[in-house]
């Protein structure tokens, strides 16, 4: 019989691994399976210009249905994969047919990480929303109007996306963080107050270091009316028209765990992407990997993450051995602005910033061992270019000459 | 329609039928050419859709913006004729059109 790679998950890791296997020649039946209605497409423009009106549904779709047609990718969207069965190498479908696998890939993503709320057990609130998928944006549209008053918890990049759209539509937005500062997991305190200005200047609200207590519902328990806080130790109730959760995202290993597979924040692979089961891999925002660039294990929910990740799986299958050798980097949209970071800052000793974070654009290079670990790059493209090469080339830089905007960042790198 | 030739860093070519008003990179995609890897999805992020435009069609494109000019400067392997295709719409004028693909785009 044909041999046959079953993968579970047609989004941004499923559909290229599926599209790199044929690009090497690879021979075999290649299965896509997805729970989704839709071909893989993109996530990044569900936050930006999708939920804009800017991009339309088609221009989200990576590629065409009619490509998977013409290389033999027998897409199958609508499917779920309820479980797996190792010891006779079949999964099982929400139908209740059973499917044979020579080699299986997980590409299973993540969820959003549900609020768990006093007032909110057991109610599903018409006006509370999370952002994924496609379909939440679909969910959501109708109360994007001029004048709904909408309130966003989680000061990551969703959150801060949304509420880029959301004022420049009209919306009245109040965004909730619990931490002291925005995106504080990720950037330093320079960028942090660099972006809140920003959207304050366009009008959205914050309230930083603030504590979420409960949801307000309405009678029939169907519509959340408002959001019930502490903020510098005082109640307040905000009303909302609707409420947008982005508080992170829970990685889908339920499959991998329930077949015996190891599971700690993500599904367990090497950096080959292998699970322990030589015949099941797992790639994207679902597995935890080791990373060479930062020597521990690691969990990234990125699309070039998602690209490299099905790039090493694709030579995995392919009989080759390349481990995971990119430098995690991420992008953001708001108000028109370019945002580039790369790297990650954890653990950064000095900060040291070109251009002013006063000002409309500015870099932020975060400094270890006198080497560029990671950067944020604001309204600079060519700064990102040079940036990314600095941060994966490890050169020693001195911080006062890289600080200073008269000496050409070209000139630091390797 | 426009027919574009990509041909990757070993000399491998490709010619792909491109439909008007996709980007040069979108047909690169919809045909699985290697050698374009377009990471951020065609919003000039990335610059892994780098591409070489050959001569006879540079002075048919517009001009590059900021945010490409910015990105392509300080590219791997730049050369003067140095494109983001995610950038470049294709037009009927763009019929024979060959792109060729650095080798930064190629260890994949
Ligand atoms: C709003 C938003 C904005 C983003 N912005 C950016 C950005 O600007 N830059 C960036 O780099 N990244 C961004 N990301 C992250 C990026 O989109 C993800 O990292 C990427 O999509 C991960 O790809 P993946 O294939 O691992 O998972 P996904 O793309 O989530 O695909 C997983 C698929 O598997 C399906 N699935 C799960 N379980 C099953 C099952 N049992 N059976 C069948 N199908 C199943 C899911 O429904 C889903 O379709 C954003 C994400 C979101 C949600
Ligand atoms: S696809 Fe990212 S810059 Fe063209």
């Amino acid at each position: 019989m044909e041999e046959r790679i079953v993968i579970v998950g047609a989004g941004q890791a499923g559909g290229e691994l599926a599209a790199g296997l044929r690009k090497h020649g690879y021979k075999g039946r290649v299965l896509l399976l997805g729970d989704e209605a839709h071909p893989p497409y993109q996530r990044p423009p569900l936050s930006k210009g999708f939920l804009q009106g800017k991009v339309a549904l088609s221009d989200l779709y990576l590629k065409p249905l009619a490509t998977y047609e013409r290389f033999e990718i027998e897409l199958k969207t609508g499917t779920r994969v309820e479980a797996i069965h190792r010891s006779s190498r079949e999964i099982s479908l929400g139908d209740g047919s059973r499917l044979g696998y020579d080699k299986l890939v997980l590409a299973t993503g993540g969820r959003a990480r549900p609020l768990n709320l006093p007032g909110l057990e057991g109610a599903r609130p018409e006006n509370l929303f999370a952002l994924r998928s496609i379909s939440d944006v679909e969910a959501m549209r109708g109360r994007f109007v001029s004048g709904n008053r909408l309130v966003i918890i989680g000061g990551g990049y969703v959150g801060l996306e949304v509420a880029a759209v959301a004022v420049q539509l009209g919306l009245q937005v109040t965004l909730l963080e619990a931490a002291p500062r925005l995106l504080s997991r990720v950037t330093g305190p320079e960028v942090s107050s660099f972006i809140e200005r920003l959207h304050r200047e366009r009008g959205v609200q914050f309230r930083l270091a603030c504590e979420v207590r409960g949801l307000e519902l309405d009678e029939a328990r169907r519509q959340v009316r408002g959001v019930s806080l502490a903020y510098q130790g005082v109640p307040e109730l905000l009303e909302a028209d609707l409420v947008l959760v982005g508080i992170g995202l829970t990685p889908n290993t339920e499959l991998a765990s329930a077949a015996g597979l190891a599971v700690d924040n993500g599904i367990v692979v090497d950096e080959y992407a292998c699970t322990a089961d030589p015949d099941i891999l797992a790639v994207g925002d679902c597995a935890n990997q080791p990373s060479a660039y930062t020597g521990g294990r690691i969990r990234l929910e990125s699309v070039p993450n998602a690209i490299e990740h099905a790039r090493v799986a694709v030579a995995t299958l392919m009989g080759k051995r390349e481990p995971y050798a990119a430098i995690p980097w991420f992008w953001s949209d708001q108000y028109g602005l370019k945002l580039q970071m790369v790297g990650l800052s954890t653990g950064y000793e000095q900060c040291v910033t070109r251009g002013s974070a006063e000002g409309k654009e500015f870099s932020a290079f975060y400094l270890k061992d006198r080497r560029v670990i990671a950067a944020d790059v604001i309204g600079r493209p060519a700064e990102f270019m040079v940036a990314k090469r600095l941060v994966s080339s490890r050169v020693e830089v001195d911080a006062t000459r890289l600080g200073d905007a008269a000496v050409p960042l070209n000139s630091f790198a390797a | 329609m426009a027919k574009i030739t990509f041909i990757e860093a070993d000399g491998k070519e490709h010619q792909v039928e491109a439909q008007e008003g996709q980007s040069v990179m979108q047909a690169a995609m919809d045909n699985l050419v290697p050698g374009i890897v377009a990471e951020c999805g065609g919003f000039a992020s990335c610059a892994t859709c780098h591409g070489y435009v050959d001569e006879a069609w540079t002075t048919k494109l517009p001009a590059p913006d900021a945010a490409e000019e910015g990105m392509i400067s300080c590219a791997y392997h730049v050369q003067p004729n140095s494109r983001l295709t995610c950038q470049l719409k294709v037009t009927p004028a763009l019929d024979g059109l060959v792109v060729r693909l650095p080798v930064s785009q190629t260890s994949e």
